[in-house]
């Protein structure tokens, strides 16, 4: 009977193994995938002798879904602008007054006082980017700066396409599309738009997440997505192009927020503080290739990202890039339908 | 039995489309383990031969602590399930029919029958309102829903085992006035332990491999080694996948290897 | 008489008692972590859904049922089939039928290969069966992608013989999904297949031919009916996980070629409707349930045909 002794002996002494290394300082970060810079996770664990675990998701939606179900155990979540009012308004947030922190001087006074949180103070910026085309060129070569390569998709990308699985991004450009504007409650407009993404979604290949790594190796042809990640894929196939759709493309700014039932509350102040340093704040950047909103962190960045044609808007797009916002809760539902209707 | 000119066993082309099934079986695991010692960094084009991907693997804390947190629910959740699987066993085989045999057989297997996917958002709601109610969000409840599935595992060995077993022996130190506690021990658990182990280890590797599930359940920070594999497939994939795959692969044929010899033995 | 009566009657109820209370530990943790879950999740599926997920609790609701088969318009509020619930439906059926029907075509021969080996070679070719079978579901899945990704295997291969000249597009259609389907529930028909024909008198075989039958004839009227428990067997044990599969049209099918397994899971996540999350879950639970009996009364029909 000694083996038993034996394996409940060394049960216990694995257990007891897992037990303090989870006592001990921890932060559980809940990110978008692929868009966590491991260095500066490194740095932040290096630096506070804190564990840092992240999990990933791929939409607004299925975040919340998730912290609203409970029982998640996170202490950091980064919710696009649009969805912040939300999850303050589900009181999922907590108050934590980053505007009283150490580094909040660098924040860009641009992003002090954003209608999602006005003077800051729930959330900190974490990157802000926009949702464009990423063309192939070897595989089409006409114009990219519309968001018909993935509603009217040419003959050359149709099967070829990947599509981000944002209901906002994806609704807005379909609206502006056929020229309605964000938050409209126009039944004919929308079904139109209901009906074209009907049509188009059999043209796409996927709604998928892993675009840095299957555009460039031509897995897809051509992609509607974020743009740092299509800046990702260009530098490591030249011939992959970006498009600001002239319809009209949405901007996006996600934010860093701590979750009300956080466990670890301190240690998730520290690394709010921690990412509106210039130096981190480059580090963000460097890694997913979006700006950041902390003044003084560019001189941190490789110099490609201050030229780079996914990053620098030509003055000729500027106007169509906006920022959403969260549309008053009757046409939210009217949207999420249609969405639902779109992704069954 | 067969002549040599004609072979009443053989059926033709069935030989040939055996191998094909071997082939393909066999041919994407190749790919898989190959792939884990390319020295560059894609897991299409071939770079060269290295270790570069598992000394990364082994460095990766997210992959450590995955792989002990897999490794402690897969000891902790079979080591109950084959517990409760013997007793189970015990209480159902080797007996006549009474009230309540089948329905304990019924529901013992039932987590084999019902879809992993149904389970699995059924212990979501369930289990994220425990979470709530009681403030506990540890790897309990992965455990409990772990040791769970890996029951009907362990149970059926141990239950074949048991109905393959002559009993005679036990009647035998029943009639030498061993008392039943003691005529377990030094009867039916000896003769039962071929049994027992393999159904440990049947649990072990379905506790080891599970996906679904304990995507469902875990908390934030509670990766497994399969799921933090499924949520890194999402993203840009490196040969680090194929490394972590590589080894994981290795300790289930190591673990089945022994079951094959363990049941070898007892046959 | 009696009191011996009344003393064995007693002794065969403590021995019922003791075995209940032996068989506890498991039905407890089975009812606690797998049985009982299920029940919850039917009242779940009928109350009212929740904003941003979960459930108004305790708020009845039919609305999840309806959306499992209906829809009602957006636009014009016309009910309608909801097609694209059915189609998904559809298509799980469809996939986890036809991947059955691959498995059997692969499967049979397979195991009817490993049964006609030597006894001691046997076991090896068991063991070569079971080694991907206790490989871990995901891993299996994700050497699949890289076999049928453009840049994979396949393609590589067929570009370089000069077959095709642009890679073919697998991954994420329904015929990735069939890939990774028949490759990962193969071992689970062979197995089967082959614990029946391993059992196989050919004797029986033998008086086939001696009867003139051609090869066909005895694979058809011999050794079929024969094995063909194992077959059905095997087909349930493909069929049912087919049906559920939630990992590998995740992983080969990109997130839109979605099965049942993945609708469910979209309810409980971006779909923010758990109610309908839960009665999906439901019906495909009864589409197992009829599979099972399907399965239950054929066994019982052949083994009274045998017995």
């Amino acid at each position: 009977m000694t083996w038993k002794v034996k394996a409940a002996t060394a049960v216990i002494a694995m257990m007891a193994l897992a037990g303090p290394a989870a006592a001990e300082g921890e932060l559980n970060i809940y990110n978008w995938g692929d868009y966590t810079s491991p260095e500066l996770i490194k740095k932040f664990e290096d630096t506070y002798k804190v564990k840092v675990t992240i999990t990933d998701y791929d939409s607004n939606d299925t975040a919340l879904a998730k912290v609203r179900a409970g029982g998640h155990g996170f202490d950091i979540v980064v919710p696009s602008a649009n969805y912040v009012p939300i999850w303050i308004k589900e009181g999922l947030l907590l108050e934590a007054r980053p505007d009283q922190m150490e580094n909040f001087k660098n924040v860009d006074e641009r992003w002090v006082n954003v209608p999602w949180d006005e003077g800051r103070h729930y959330t900190v910026p974490w990157q802000w980017g926009l949702s464009g085309i990423g063309v192939n060129s070897k595989v089409y070569g006409g114009d990219i700066n519309t968001s018909a390569i993935f509603l009217d998709p040419p003959a050359e990308l149709v099967g070829k396409i990947n599509v981000e699985p944002e209901m906002t991004d994806v609704l807005f450009a379909t609206i502006k599309y056929f020229g309605g504007e964000w938050c409209t409650d126009d039944k004919e407009l929308l079904k139109k738009v209901r009906d074209k993404l009907l049509e188009a979604k059999p043209k796409w290949l996927a709604m998928d997440y892993s675009v840095t790594e299957k555009l460039p190796a031509g897995d897809y042809s051509a992609v509607y997505y974020w743009n740092g990640a299509i800046m990702r894929s260009r530098l490591k196939n030249p011939d992959i192009k970006f498009g600001y759709p002239k319809e009209g493309y949405p901007l996006f700014m996600d934010s860093v927020a701590i979750l009300k039932d956080a466990k670890n509350v301190d240690n998730a102040k520290l690394f709010m503080n921690f990412i509106m340093d210039p130096e981190n704040a480059a580090l963000i950047s460097s890694f997913a290739k979006y700006a950041n909103g902390i003044k003084g962190s560019q001189q941190f960045m490789p110099a490609d990202m201050q030229t780079a044609p996914e990053l620098v808007i030509p003055a000729e797009f500027e106007k169509a890039g906006q920022f959403l916002l969260a549309c008053p809760p009757e046409v939210a539902d009217l949207y999420a339908r249609i969405w639902t209707d779109i992704s069954k | 039995m067969g002549s040599k000119y004609f072979d009443i066993r053989t059926l033709p082309g069935f030989a040939f489309v055996a191998m094909v099934t071997f082939f393909l079986l066999y041919l994407p695991i190749a790919a898989l383990v190959a792939y884990a010692f390319n020295a560059g960094s894609s897991i299409s084009d071939w770079e060269g031969f290295s270790f570069r991907w598992f000394a990364s693997a082994w460095q990766n804390t997210a992959v450590q602590d995955a792989a002990m947190r897999s490794l402690v629910i897969a000891v902790v959740a079979s080591t109950i399930a084959t517990a409760a699987a013997t007793t189970a066993a015990l209480a159902t085989t080797r007996t006549n029919a009474y009230r309540g045999l089948t329905f304990k057989y019924a529901f013992i297997n039932t987590p084999l029958m019902v879809p992993e996917i149904v389970t699995a958002v059924a212990l979501l709601i369930v289990f994220s309102r425990v979470k709530i109610w009681t403030g506990y969000s540890g790897l309990g409840y992965l455990i409990a829903a772990h040791t769970a599935f890996c029951i009907p595992f362990a149970y059926l060995p141990i239950r074949a085992r048991l109905e393959s077993m002559d009993s005679s022996l036990e009647r035998a130190a029943q009639d030498l006035y061993a008392t039943p506690w003691m005529t377990f021990r030094r009867v039916t658990m000896p003769l039962l332990r071929p049994g027992i182990i393999a159904g440990f280890m049947l649990a072990f590797v379905i506790s080891l491999d599970d996906v679904v599930i304990t995507e469902f359940v875990k908390s934030g920070g509670q990766d497994t080694l399969p799921t933090y594999m499924l949520g890194q497939l999402r993203r840009e994939t490196t040969p680090e996948v194929n490394a972590i795959a590589t080894v994981f692969l290795a300790l289930s044929v190591l673990l089945v290897t022994a079951f094959f010899f363990i049941n070898r033995r007892k046959a | 008489m009696a009191t011996a009566r009344e003393v064995s009657d007693r002794a065969a109820r403590r021995d019922v008692r003791d075995r209940w209370l032996l068989s506890a530990p498991a039905l407890i943790v089975i009812f606690f972590a797998a049985i009982g879950p299920l029940f919850v999740m039917l009242a779940y599926s009928f109350m009212a859904k929740g904003d941003y997920g979960d459930v108004k609790f305790g708020q009845f609701s039919l609305d999840g049922w309806f959306s499992v088969f209906l829809q009602r318009d957006i636009f014009d509020d016309t009910i309608t089939l909801a097609d694209a619930h059915l189609s998904i439906f559809w298509r799980s059926v469809r996939l986890s039928v036809i991947t059955t029907v691959l498995t059997i075509a692969l499967g049979f021969p397979t195991a009817y290969f490993i049964a006609t080996r030597p006894r001691h070679t046997r076991e090896i070719w068991v063991f070569l069966v079971t080694i991907p079978f206790w490989t871990n579901l995901l891993i299996r899945t994700f050497a699949m992608q890289e076999v049928i990704r453009n840049e994979g295997i396949l393609n590589t291969l067929l570009i370089r013989l000069g077959i095709i000249a642009q890679p073919l597009q697998i991954m994420y259609t329904d015929a990735a999904i069939l890939f990774g389907m028949v490759y990962v529930y193969l071992p689970l028909m062979v197995l089967p297949l082959y614990a029946s024909m391993e059992k196989l008198d050919f004797r029986l075989v033998e008086a086939g031919y001696d009867l003139y039958a051609g090869r066909l004839q005895v694979l058809r009227r011999v050794i079929f009916p024969l094995v063909k428990p194992g077959v059905i067997a095997g087909s349930i044990l493909v069929f049912i996980p087919s049906l559920g599969a939630y990992v590998i049209p995740r992983v080969l099918g990109g997130g839109k070629n979605m099965m049942l397994g993945n609708l469910i899971e979209m309810q409980f996540g971006a779909g923010r409707n758990w109610p309908l999350g839960a009665a999906i879950s439901i019906t495909l639970m009864a589409i197992v349930m009829v599979a099972l009996l399907f399965y239950v009364r054929n066994t019982a029909r052949s083994g009274a045909g045998h017995g």
